[in-house]
């Protein structure tokens, strides 16, 4: 007996069409894994488009080195997965020159995230790229394709947009160019909370509050996950505390909370009253028109 | 404000598991809105999200600044919170489709917001295209405006069958009755014409918030439902696509070993159970379906909507691009139709070219013909057409490589067959998606003209030549050398006594093309011909040699499909553009220099290289007598 498909149900199987059309069509995907929660949806929705088989493609992660450690060790964890292949890639150029988010600012965030994607999906030649943004994120997400086609030099012209009708995607390409795949793109916040809780999804501990090493810069709440935090005489000190989004440790602020479960986090998300992106420092470069600009020059 | 209105925080702070579990039963309803920025369209669906609480106190500082920055005073400019690209923003409209999320206590909702102009019919027809609902933006102080005709027939055409009439800016018109009834009255009319019977009006407005959410005092004359009540309990698509019968087009043949075969898909209609006979499209091969294997276990029935992966109880042909349909009532398969085609691309139609066409899982190349007219959104007159430019939408026969599993779209009195009967065009050459299209029907026309049976066969032609037929296609620059080596080769396969025909290009305009100019289009209609009769002389048993410029992939491949596997023969004369210019044989690269000769290739036409040419030969490395020794040889040691 079947019940009517509820919400979950219908973005489920959209995404696991999305996933399918994909690896059917392009040559040689890839799934951007940055460790996050809805990287962690993602992931999931691949292993259940592709069942019994193993994932047809490998995961990327774009390392910067500066991951909460708590990231690294979800993903040596579902590295150890013999169904997963993990790809780890790190800009050498940014690793050699020690770039870092204390001394070098937006340049940290351009070289090790934007110019490490770029180097390791031209290093692998991979012509079509999963990732896990949603059209709910941000202004001008809301407007991006689900298919989003890139020139060889991996930029994002919102006006060269390919039309998207129904469900038929155009997965082609010519040499050079490539997909961003967004399998994500009708979930909302909310709607990755419920699925990760109907799921029973394995996320990053540090989304639910706990008792964590912190100094406020900024305004901003920071952890100091490491001896690398150059603290200014400041000792850090201890505040229970959760992440709303996963970066890189000194660029993620962290929310004074209580919530310590999915249901209390959604609780808490819902009662409380700023939107996702704002504990990101990376937004707030350049005004409210900062992500397009980042996007067209290649960011996720 | 949060984005939780006030009823639901008391139940969320003392138990959210009840309120997830309510709200994960809510059904999903997608919409699409349409109309100008001046109809007040950003500022309703803002409202919209506003008043569901969709709205973050982040999101409302930066509202209430960047109202403030635009000279609105303290009023909320609530249009802010949709437009988005900087761009748009800028220039204030918005400039493609957009997609919004928000939740009532019964639904959650996606909205596809595409704006009014006439220049981004594509917009509104790939908003339209996933939507149930379509609502249309009147502005009570103008009326039923050319716009709104033009977005009910869109909204039509792509088989949405709610129209809700918005009529916004009531405020304006200090609530008055008459104005409201006198649009509806113009509208019913119309309607009536086009044939939209499910439709009804609401009279808003998105800046005071009347009739939003909330049942307005300034209008007691109204009442109807608010515009909420009306997108809660209007019908959704899916649930009469689960009364048609069963389809599922197949996606991915998943075979992780020798043990399991299973063919993955999102059920398009219907449903279906492990036992049920299953007829594989278009072979027609019946059998059972053994299971329905998903991740979470097997299951024992799978709607319309559900992406699984069935495994069947016969060993069948099955692969990506057939359709699984219920045995008993099968979809049809053809390879000519009738079809409603909007156009997209600022490239227009070339009727006769050959397009990649997807439909469902399936990609074929697919040739436009001319248009039997094309339809003024504006008036629904029919005019006549030689082709479609952006925006254009016009009916159209097309004819396919080979035979497609397809369903008419429209379909009367049910939700529209969007699976198997909406398609895509794709440019080859810089595959982006240059059409949409709703097929109509399928044409008998081949069919109906049988071919005659011929008591001496293609093999028997060949046969008494003692040679396999071929068609060696010359492909390169004016002045390559084409004709030169073309001809060399002919007096040596002469020579050995083997029964050859040149056709050269040059000749042929003379005769049998003298009709035919250089635009795109004629070149496609000259290589078509020479691709037919080409064909006709190697059934004869002929080795038919051609020497033709033939710039495009498209066609060289069109003429490819043409012939038996191995028959064709393409001869790439590779001379560098510089050096074809030096030579100049007939002097015209200097008229085309000179604007004397428009559309030449390598000048102001492109030409496609051919990327896996049988034979390739590079002029500055060889002599034609070189070339020609060298293509005969590979011809001869074919098998």
């Amino acid at each position: 007996m079947t019940v009517a498909m509820t919400h979950l149900d219908r973005l489920e199987a959209e995404s696991i069409h999305i996933l399918r059309e994909t690896v059917a069509e392009a040559d040689k995907p890839v799934m951007l894994y940055s460790i996050g929660k809805d990287s962690a949806v993602m992931l999931h929705l691949a292993r259940k488009a592709f069942f019994p088989s193993p994932l047809p493609f490998p995961l990327l992660h774009v390392d910067t080195t500066w991951k909460f450690r708590a990231m690294y060790e979800l993903r040596a964890k579902v590295a150890a997965d013999p169904q997963v292949e993990l790809i780890v890639y790190r800009n050498r150029e940014a690793e050699s020159q020690g770039i870092n988010p204390f001394d070098h600012g937006p340049l940290h965030t351009d070289m090790w995230k934007t110019e490490g994607l770029k180097q390791a999906l031209d290093k692998y030649g991979f012509d079509a790229a999963f990732g896990g943004a949603r059209r709910d994120e941000e202004k001008s997400r809301a407007k991006e394709r689900i298919f989003s086609f890139r020139t060889a030099t991996h930029r994002w012209d919102p006006k060269r947009q390919r039309p998207e009708l129904w469900s038929l995607y155009n997965v082609k390409k010519n040499k050079g160019e490539s997909v961003r795949v967004f399998p994500l793109s009708n979930w909302t916040e909310l709607d990755v909370w419920q699925y990760i809780l109907r799921e029973g999804i394995e996320i990053v501990p540090l989304y639910f509050a706990d008792e964590r090493p912190t100094v406020e810069r900024d305004g901003l709440i920071l952890m100091v996950d490491d001896d690398r935090f150059p603290l200014n005489g400041e000792t850090p000190k201890l505040r229970k505390v959760r992440f709303r989004t996963l970066g890189c440790y000194p660029l993620s602020g962290a929310v004074e909370s209580e919530a310590a479960s999915v249901e209390e986090v959604v609780a808490e998300m819902l009662l409380t009253t700023t939107s996702e992106r704002q504990g990101r420092a990376i937004d707030k470069d350049a005004g409210s028109a900062s992500m397009e600009k980042k996007k067209q020059e290649g960011y996720f | 404000m949060s984005r939780v209105l006030d009823k639901d925080r008391e139940l969320i702070a003392s138990n959210v598991s009840e309120w997830l579990s309510r709200h994960e039963r809510k059904e999903m309803l997608r919409f699409i809105t349409c109309g100008s920025v001046d109809d007040g369209k950003s500022t309703l669906i803002g409202r919209l999200l506003y008043d569901c609480g969709q709205v973050f106190d982040d999101q409302l500082e930066a509202l209430e600044a960047d109202s403030k920055a635009r000279a609105n005073g303290d009023r909320l400019d609530f249009s802010l919170l949709v437009d988005g690209l900087s761009a748009e923003r800028e220039q204030g409209i918005t400039i493609d489709v957009a997609y919004r999320f928000f939740a009532s206590e019964k639904r959650k909702f996606i909205v596809a917001d595409t704006p009014g102009h006439e220049q981004y019919t594509r917009n509104m027809i790939t908003g339209a295209s996933t939507a149930d609902v379509a609502v249309l933006l009147i502005d009570a102080r103008k009326g039923v405006l050319t716009q709104t005709r033009r977005h009910s027939y869109l909204a039509r055409l792509v088989g949405i069958r709610h129209l809700l009439l918005a009529v916004t800016k009531m405020d304006l018109v200090d609530y008055d009755q008459a104005a409201f009834d006198s649009i509806c009255a113009d509208y019913a009319a119309f309607a009536d014409k086009i044939g939209i019977s499910n439709w009804r009006a609401i009279p808003l407005s998105g800046v005071e918030g009347d009739n939003v959410t909330a049942a307005s005092e300034r209008t007691p004359w109204y009442s109807g439902p608010t515009l909420l009540d009306y997108l809660d309990t209007v019908e959704i698509d899916a649930s009469s696509d689960a009364a048609k019968p069963f389809r599922m087009p197949v996606q991915w043949v998943n075979r992780p070993d020798q043990n399991f075969r299973g063919f993955a898909g999102q059920l398009a209609s219907g449903r279906i159970a492990p036992g049920k006979e299953v007829r594989v499209l278009p072979s027609g091969r019946t059998t059972r379906v053994a299971r329905i294997v998903t991740f979470d276990g097997d299951l024992d029935d799978a709607v319309a909507g559900q992406s699984v992966t069935l495994t069947l109880e016969d060993e069948v042909d099955c692969s990506r691009g057939d359709v699984i349909a219920a045995a008993a009532d099968p979809a049809e398969s053809a390879d000519q139709f009738e079809a409603t085609i909007v156009w997209m691309a600022e490239e227009e139609l070339l009727p006769g070219r050959g397009y990649w066409m997807k439909i469902g899982t399936e990609t074929v190349t697919a040739m436009v013909q001319e248009p039997k007219y094309e339809i003024n959104v504006n008036t629904l007159d029919h005019l006549a057409a030689k082709t479609l430019a952006l925006n254009g939408i016009g009916v159209s026969e097309i004819l396919t490589d080979r035979e497609v599993v397809f369903e008419p779209y429209a379909v009367e009195g049910s939700s529209p067959n969007k699976a198997l009967g909406g398609f895509i065009l794709i440019d080859k050459r810089t595959n982006a998606t240059v059409a949409a299209g709703m097929l109509n029907f399928a044409l008998r026309r081949a069919h109906n003209i049988h071919r005659q049976h011929l008591e001496v066969e293609r093999e028997t032609h060949a046969a008494l030549k003692g040679q396999k037929p071929a068609v060696l296609w010359f492909t390169g620059l004016s002045g390559a050398g084409k004709s030169t080596i073309a001809n060399l080769v002919e007096k040596k396969l002469a020579a050995k006594g083997r029964h050859t025909f040149l056709l050269d290009g040059d000749n042929v305009r003379h005769g049998l093309n003298r009709d035919l100019g250089f635009t795109d289009a004629d070149r496609i209609e000259n290589i078509r011909r020479v691709g037919e009769v080409a064909k006709l002389m190697a059934d004869a048993g002929l080795i038919v040699l051609t020497a033709f410029i033939s710039p495009f992939r498209a066609e060289r491949h069109m003429v490819r499909r043409m012939l038996p596997e191995g028959e064709f023969i393409e001869v790439f004369v590779d001379t560098p553009l510089a050096e074809a210019e030096k030579r100049d044989v007939k002097g015209l690269y200097g008229k085309a220099r000179a604007g004397e000769l428009k559309n030449f290739t390598g000048i102001d036409s492109p030409y496609e290289v051919p990327q896996k040419p049988e034979i390739h030969i590079d002029t500055t490395r060889m002599s034609a007598d070189e070339a020609a020794d060298l293509i005969v040889a590979k011809l001869l040691a074919r098998r």
